[in-house]
């Protein structure tokens, strides 16, 4: 407190410029969310939200805008991705954190924060190259599938889980390891019952960003899932998610057409909302009440 | 320290920013429209600027609806549409038929059939017809391999060959003619239609009621899966436009047009 009788007058500026710029970060948020609204708002209203929702049928030159097949199509590639990368990322850092020797830890955890730089769309032409014929030769169907997109973005989002994880692992304190072990626990014991359960916060936090990584990705999910807007009844079948839906049919898109993909983003906007709200509500109570408190009463 | 480097920014962008009104007057138009001809038009623009220094071309993608929309707002001096027909706000533009682009049903190399009939291949693309048994060759699924809808190529097709038909939901959709190509390469049941300019050694080119997709069949009108691309303008056209759509018009545009797999206008 003393700091804030102190500042001069430059640091003032400088907090007044540093909150500006923040702030119009944020504001850049908002201004898209109306954006969006207003764009696509109306048609959901026309035709009705249920129509919209629950309609399977996706033809927008014949005025039919369904996106229920979209919904099912993200839902499918996100779980798929999951199935993949939750078992895959989890079980990486606990590898890392736990077993591995330090300087394979240092050689492979900057490895695997390597993926994330790799453009999506390398992993869809790998995808669309290797993945797809592999399917279709050895498993059947047309090869681009809700498989080969689950399995494209499950890798995808292995940095996020493992970065994350890692971390939260790490500041596991090692008194509990210690406290396990000296009350008999094997080491894998002591890793099941104690350490994840106390890092279960910080996994469960890096699985939520890793699945909002997974429903956002749209390049590599074009490419290899095929972008048939049906309702897929096996994991060979192709699908479209929401993100593709909207950014292949954007570029000739005109009138209610390219307003129903607007409405498709609303969706997708209210998807990731409903997935984020948990960690939202953590960041809302931090800054705007807590620090604010710490830094104008204290 | 900071200050200096912002001084030396300064210093740098001005005579950017001063003199970029200056230079040689030259004259400039500008060609907007559809995404299946930009190549062609950027390839003509290269020679058309070879040939007679000091004038630029500038070429934008955009596709042929906004085409039409940027010749009629004067946005652009020169519309491109590959529409088979043109919508009515159109009317009021100058039309110039400069090209025709063929569509072409392509298969996997490996794919014995080499003809379709109309009713077969419209039977095909409805989902009717399931394996490729049923038209005569291998039993093997067929894989449908299309276009989003709105896309130029699809509009025309339909328009072409399925007419009231509807595709199957069952068809992959790709966002390119590329994409659908190189799709159809690796799937030895797959079948799919792009711009015949797009045709590499990679896919099998079939013939459509027996009629192959050779330029003397295009011209005589036998193969029928064919769409003009237009050039449009807002006004009869002068200066530059008007020598520009000439040269395209002339034998050596059309030859330029020809070689890298357009049909040629007449």
């Amino acid at each position: 407190m003393f700091v804030k009788d102190n500042m001069s007058t430059k640091d003032k500026l400088i907090t007044c410029v540093i909150y500006t710029v923040a702030f119009s970060a944020i504001s850049i948020l908002l201004l898209i969310t109306i954006f969006i609204f207003r764009k696509g708002a109306p048609l959901i209203f026309k035709i009705g939200i249920p129509n919209f929702i629950m309609n399977k049928t996706w033809a927008p030159l014949g005025s039919q805008y369904g996106i229920f097949s979209m919904i099912m199509g993200t839902i499918w590639i996100t779980a798929g991705a999951m199935i993949i990368g939750i078992p895959l990322g989890v079980s990486c850092s606990i590898y890392l954190v736990e077993y591995a020797p330090l300087i394979i830890r240092k050689i492979l955890k900057p490895i695997i924060e390597l993926l994330a730089g790799i453009p999506s769309v390398v992993y869809g032409f790998i995808g669309v190259v290797m993945l797809a014929p592999f399917i279709r030769i050895h498993m059947g169907g047309p090869g681009l599938s809700v498989l080969a997109g689950s399995i494209i973005l499950g890798i995808m989002i292995l940095p996020t889980i493992v970065g994350i994880s890692i971390d939260t692992l790490q500041a596991v304190p090692n008194s509990y390891r210690e406290g396990a072990l000296a009350l008999g626990a094997t080491k894998w014991q002591s890793i099941y019952k104690v350490v994840l359960p106390a890092a279960r916060n910080g996994i469960i936090a890096s699985i939520i960003l890793g699945m909002g990584r997974a429903i956002g990705e749209t390049m590599a999910v074009i490419m290899v899932t095929g972008n048939s807007a049906n309702v897929p009844h096996s994991i060979l079948d192709p699908v479209r998610t929401l993100t593709s839906n909207i950014a292949l049919e954007m570029g000739y898109a005109t009138g209610d057409h390219q307003q129903a993909l607007f409405s498709t983003g609303i969706v997708l906007f209210i998807f990731i909302m409903i997935i984020n709200t948990n960690h939202l509500l953590k960041i809302y109570f931090y800054y705007l009440l807590y620090l604010p408190l710490q830094f104008f009463v204290l | 320290m900071f200050k200096k480097i912002y001084i030396c920014i300064f210093l740098l962008l001005l005579p950017v920013v001063l003199f970029s009104g200056c230079g040689k007057k030259s004259e400039n138009i500008t060609l907007a429209g559809s995404t299946a001809f930009q190549p062609f038009a950027e390839k003509l623009a290269e020679e058309y600027m070879k040939k007679n220094a000091g004038v630029s071309i500038n070429v934008q993608g955009g596709g042929s609806s906004m085409g039409i929309q940027s010749a009629i707002s004067g946005v652009a001096n020169i519309g491109m549409a590959d529409m088979v027909a043109l919508p009515p706000e159109a009317n009021t533009l100058k039309q110039y038929v400069v090209a025709r682009d063929g569509i072409v049903i392509i298969i996997h190399p490996s794919n014995t059939i080499s003809n379709l009939t109309t009713q077969q291949a419209q039977k095909i693309f409805s989902g009717e017809i399931t394996n490729w048994q049923e038209v005569g060759g291998e039993n093997k699924k067929i894989t449908i391999i299309s276009r989003e809808e709105g896309s130029g190529t699809r509009t025309s097709f339909h328009a072409l060959l399925l007419q009231d038909i509807k595709l199957t939901s069952n068809a992959l959709i790709q966002e390119s003619n590329g994409t659908v190509r190189e799709n159809v390469s690796s799937d030895p049941g797959a079948i799919g239609y792009i711009s015949h300019g797009m045709v590499n050694e990679k896919v099998k080119v079939i013939s459509l009621d027996g009629i192959e997709p050779t330029t003397e069949n295009t011209r005589t009108g036998a193969y029928r899966l064919i769409r003009p691309i237009y050039l449009l303008t807002k006004s009869e056209p002068m200066g530059l436009a008007k020598s520009f759509i000439d040269y395209i018009l002339s034998s050596d545009g059309q030859g330029i047009i020809e070689s890298s797999g357009l049909f040629s206008a007449k």
